[in-house]
Formats: C-alpha cells, structure tokens, sequence
C-alpha cells in the first residue's frame, strides 16, 4: 500500500478525545482510539477541517519553519494572493513584496499576474476541448485529492492545466539560475500559503510529479514579522512603479468565484466548502449538472480567503480582495497578460501539467466482489442493532462506519454504550450462575463485602 | 463477530427503497445511496458511473410521474440490477417514449431542467439490458441490468 504524506498531525499530549473533529471529517478519516484522535492515511484529503475545530490546538498543520530559507543561495517569495486579502487597500501588494525582501527573501514575486495569465490559459483550453464536462478546477489540492478518494469516476473532469503557483515557480527558476549563474536547485522557491494542504501539493504532488516549489510558509507565522518588516519600509515613490505590474484579473483568484469571472461566455459554478462540493459531485455523477463548463471549487468557505492558516476574518478578507480590486482599477493598474502570448505559450504546452493524476479510490469492503458482497450484508445485520443516532461514543463517527469498523476487525461490538445493557444483564446472569455454583445464596450476609470497613 | 457464513458466490446484496411521486425536495437521494453501495462493493468506477445515470433517471421518473414506486437494487459478483416499479399513469407507447426528444413532461417539470425527453434513452445508453413493462392506469416497471467484467476490477 502506498504511503501518504500528511500535513496535519495529532498532538497526542493535547488530544484530549474531544471528537469534534470525528464529527467534521468529510471522508470519516479520524478514529477516537484510547481517548485520541487516529488518522486513517489513505483516507485523508488534507482539508484542514480538524484543524479549524479543535479546542485543544491538538491538530497541528505542518508547513516549514522560516529557518529552511538557510539551505538555498537564493530564496524566492511566491505568495497566494490571499496574502493581499490580509491587507486589503490600506497596504497595497507592492508594498508587502517588498515587506517580504525585507524580511529576508532575496526576492517576492506576484503570483496574481500569473494567474491571469492561467485563466487565459483556461479559456484557451475550454475552447478547444471536446471531452467530458464539465472541467473542475485543480487549485484547490484538497478538491483534487476528494476527487481522487470518493469521487474516482469524476477523475477525467479535472483540469489539465497547471496551476499558478507551479508555473510561476518553474519559471522564476529558470530565470534566476540563467541570470545569476548558478544551478537551479541553489534557488528555493517557498509559496506562503493560507492552508496546509498546498504542502503535500508540494511533497507530495497528486500527480506524482515533482513540485517546482521548495516549501511552504503559513500566512499565519509570517504574519506578525511582515507587518514590523513593512512599517521599517520607507514611504513608497509616486507613482507606485512596482504596483503597476499586479493584475486585478489574478487577484480574484484568492476568492471563489473569482476564476469563474475571467472565463467569459462559460457557465460556470463557484462553490466554496465540502459539504457543498459534495452536493455538487453527487449531482453531477447523476448526470443532474447538464450545461455547465466549468467548476470552480475550494475546500475552505470563501475561497483561499478561508484557509486556515490566514488571520483576518474570512469574509473580511473576501471583502478586501474586493475592494483592492475596485482600489486597483480606479487607480488605473490594469496589467494584463497578454493574450496572443498565452495563446502562443500554449502551443508549446507551456501551462499544461506534468504527470498523470490518479484515482486512489477508498479501499470497498472486501477486494473480492462476493466477500464484499456478505460483508456489506453483516455490516447492515450490525447496524440494524446499533441505536443509529451517530453518537460517536465508541471512537468512530458514525454507527454505519462503526458497523463497517467491527466486520474489518477494527472494532468491537462491546465499544458501543449502547449495548451494554444487554452486557450487563448477561454477565449478571452468569454471576448468579457462578454464584449458585459455589453454594453460596444470593442472600448470604457473607458475600456482602468485607471492604465495608 | 458474526455467524461464519458459507460461501455462496450467487447469493446476492438485495435492498430496496420507497420513492415518493412528485417529491422533487428528496428527488435523487435514492440514486445517491445506490451510488454508495457501490462504491463499497468495489465496483469499477466506469460502470458506477453508468449506474448513477441510470438509477437517477429511473427515479426522477418515478418522482415526475407516478404516485409511488420502490427501487430494489441487487447486486451479485456478475451484474448489478435495478428494478424499479411504480403505480402511476404507464406508458401507452413504449417505442415512442424511447425516442430521443419525446416528453409528456408539463411547463413546471421543464422548467426544473427535466423532461427533454431523454429519460428512457439515457437509461438505455447506460445500461447493458433495458426491459420496461408498463400497465395504462396501472404503473410501469423498468429492469436493468449492467454487466459487471470481472477481468477489468481493480
């Protein structure tokens, strides 16, 4: 079995069996064994909702220390555009690359003008496709790993087109190795980014190719350091030349719906959240969902906006982007890729992604069909005697999933509360039995315990 | 631990669901279960596809049309069958309905996005067997069936 790399892990110490998080799981990849949370790996899609519920801070989302700088000659910046969402127009993005520099990076660059150029790309690829629709949107590395868990048959649908933060990272290497002479892997290239998962994308990309990307910050750690770095800039020249090359069109891309709107003349769907990609994914294998091209789908609610590794409030920030995009085109800053570019850059399969993206489907009941056939038939005979109210009790986070975890011989029977009564009534009856055994009465003062005194 | 069973390769998975006519509020939940057992069950996403398509249709025209029906799906290691019966108005030409395009759906349903008229040839195009039997006044039953191939399961 293959091994998957996670960017979530549980604080024994601090878990205290809680079970929020048991309950928020969308692929039910968390157990409660011995009063601490588990996870099952191959279940998992990274989404971070464990994190965003855990009281005791027990779930911890694992992304590089500022220190992993050191091991490069030279460190590029490549921050998510929700970066800006943090900001929004009282710090406009010149002013954070150059905070980023400041802190320490040799350089920052603005993963919003490659964007743009992406959804050029895309537009460019809806035109001339002829396949299944509609395409789904690889941003989101959680989507693509929900996909390739439950949602297998869908697989086709994702889009083939690399996402921003790659492409921005393969290109600025070379670049730099060509301009400063040196080998390319002397160049780190780390994405800050708004939620854990980009960094399994990142060492562990789901097409089994190699990220062009060295690592990843969290916006949340490097928070505090950013802020004291840009209040030691000095004020910015008028007219701001380093804001003139940020695009407006590449900054939506922080908020769902955002790709959406650059895909003119498509019908598109922007959903945000699991529950709700859910929803869309089962209409859409029943064949429910006709007429639409392209889905556009984040894990985290609002978009990138509502990871949980950012600071400001999620629907602040979605409000932010907005208004820096307002900000920017009354400003007259409209730097737009250009289209022909793309158009030729496609030709030369510039933006298209490397490797081939696999289903890993959850593992069915048993690999053989007619042994999974009377294991589905003992795990409905057990679930008839569970109580099915998905208390949790037991350790898993339902009773269908509990009935499921006794026929693999992952759990008991006797975990569920529920039954004991029956337990109880059956031991009592074999103690009176012991007891009748041994002579004694049921009355006998002498069985009334010595440990009175 | 349950009863150690005997090993009975023919003996299939039988389950059955109600569908309610005109619920459109609950229209498709059935389909989506029957998605899920088969997922359990290890079938090839191929055809688990397929049998979404087929499944959903058979049970939106049960919702559009009929008063009720039941969905009874059985699954056994060489095919998965769905039959799914209902009281309704029937068919009176079933070599019509079976044309692309043909719909008796109202205004209303059309305007939900059903009734183009491809209901029965979708089922059709996604299945290995169609059989539809139909009663006027009385109710129709559709029976399919896909094959599952042994030699393509992961």
């Amino acid at each position: 079995m293959n091994q998957y790399y996670h960017s979530i892990r549980f604080d024994e110490e601090r878990c205290q069996g809680r079970m929020r998080c048991l309950r928020v799981c969308p692929t039910q990849a968390i157990r409660v064994r011995n009063g601490k949370a588990k996870m099952i790996t191959e279940r998992c899609i990274d989404c971070g909702e464990c994190i965003n519920v855990c009281p005791n801070g027990a779930v911890i989302p694992l992304t590089d220390p500022f220190g992993e700088l050191s091991r490069f000659r030279y460190t590029i910046a490549v921050p998510s555009p929700a970066l800006y969402a943090q900001f929004g127009r009282e710090i406009l993005p010149d002013r954070i690359l150059a905070g980023l520099k400041k802190l320490g990076f040799d350089e920052a660059i603005d993963l919003a003008y490659t964007c743009g150029e992406v959804s050029f790309a895309i537009q460019e690829f809806l035109r001339l496709y002829n396949g299944p629709r509609p395409l789904i949107s690889n941003a989101c590395p959680t989507v693509v790993r929900l996909i390739q868990v439950k949602y297998p048959e869908l697989i086709d649908h994702i889009l083939p087109i690399d996402t921003p933060r790659e492409i921005a990272a393969r290109e600025i290497k070379k670049k730099k190795a060509k301009q400063l002479e040196i080998p390319e892997k002397d160049i780190g290239t780390f994405y800050l980014t708004p939620c854990p998962v980009k960094m399994i994308s990142i060492k562990q990309p789901a097409e089994k190719g190699r990220s062009h990307l060295d690592g990843a910050l969290s916006i949340a750690d490097i928070y505090g350091p950013l802020i004291s770095a840009m209040e030691s800039l000095e004020e910015p020249e008028t007219p701001r030349k380093a804001l003139e090359s940020i695009c407006i069109l590449g900054i939506g891309w922080a908020v769902v719906g955002g790709m959406s709107r650059t895909l003119r003349l498509r019908n598109s769907i922007a959903v945000a959240g699991l529950a709700e990609i859910t929803k869309v994914f089962d209409d859409l294998e029943k064949g429910k969902i006709r007429n639409i091209d392209f889905i556009e789908a984040y894990s985290c609610h609002q978009g990138c906006v509502g990871g949980s590794l950012t600071v400001e409030n999620t629907y602040s920030s979605y409000n932010k982007i907005i208004k820096l995009i307002e900000t920017l085109e009354y400003e007259k800053v409209k730097a737009c890729p250009d289209i022909r570019e793309v158009r030729r850059r496609y030709e030369q399969k510039y933006y298209f992604i490397e490797g081939q993206l696999e289903p890993r489907p959850l593992a069915a009941l048993d690999e053989d069909i007619s042994r999974a056939i009377q294991k589905k038939k003992q795990k409905e005979a057990i679930y008839e005697k569970l109580p099915q109210i998905d208390c949790g009790a037991c350790g898993s986070p339902s009773c269908l999933a509990f009935a499921e975890d006794v026929i693999q011989g992952q759990a008991e029977l006797k975990d569920c509360v529920f039954l004991w009564p029956q337990k109880i009534i059956e031991l009592a009856q074999e103690i009176i039995s012991l007891v009748e055994k041994t002579g004694m009465k049921k009355s006998d003062p002498e069985i009334k315990s010595d440990d009175n005194q | 631990m349950l009863n150690h069973h005997q090993h009975e390769p023919e003996s299939g998975l039988v389950q059955s669901f109600s569908i309610l006519g005109g619920d459109f509020h609950h229209a498709g939940h059935v389909s989506t279960q029957v998605k899920e057992i088969l997922k359990e069950l290890g079938i090839e996403p191929g055809i688990i596809r397929r049998a979404a398509i087929a499944a959903y249709e058979a049970e939106m025209n049960v919702v559009m049309y009929a008063r009720k029906g039941t969905f009874t799906l059985q699954v056994t290691p060489e095919q998965v069958n769905f039959t799914v019966e209902d009281e309704g108005p029937g068919i009176p030409d079933i070599e019509l309905a079976m044309q692309e395009g043909y719909s008796t759906a109202t205004q209303e349903m059309r305007e939900m996005g059903f009734g183009a008229g491809m209901g029965l040839p979708n089922i059709k195009k996604n299945a290995d067997r169609l059989a539809i039997t139909s009663e006027v006044g009385r109710g129709t039953k559709l029976e399919i069936c896909l094959i599952l191939n042994q030699g393509k399961r992961r």
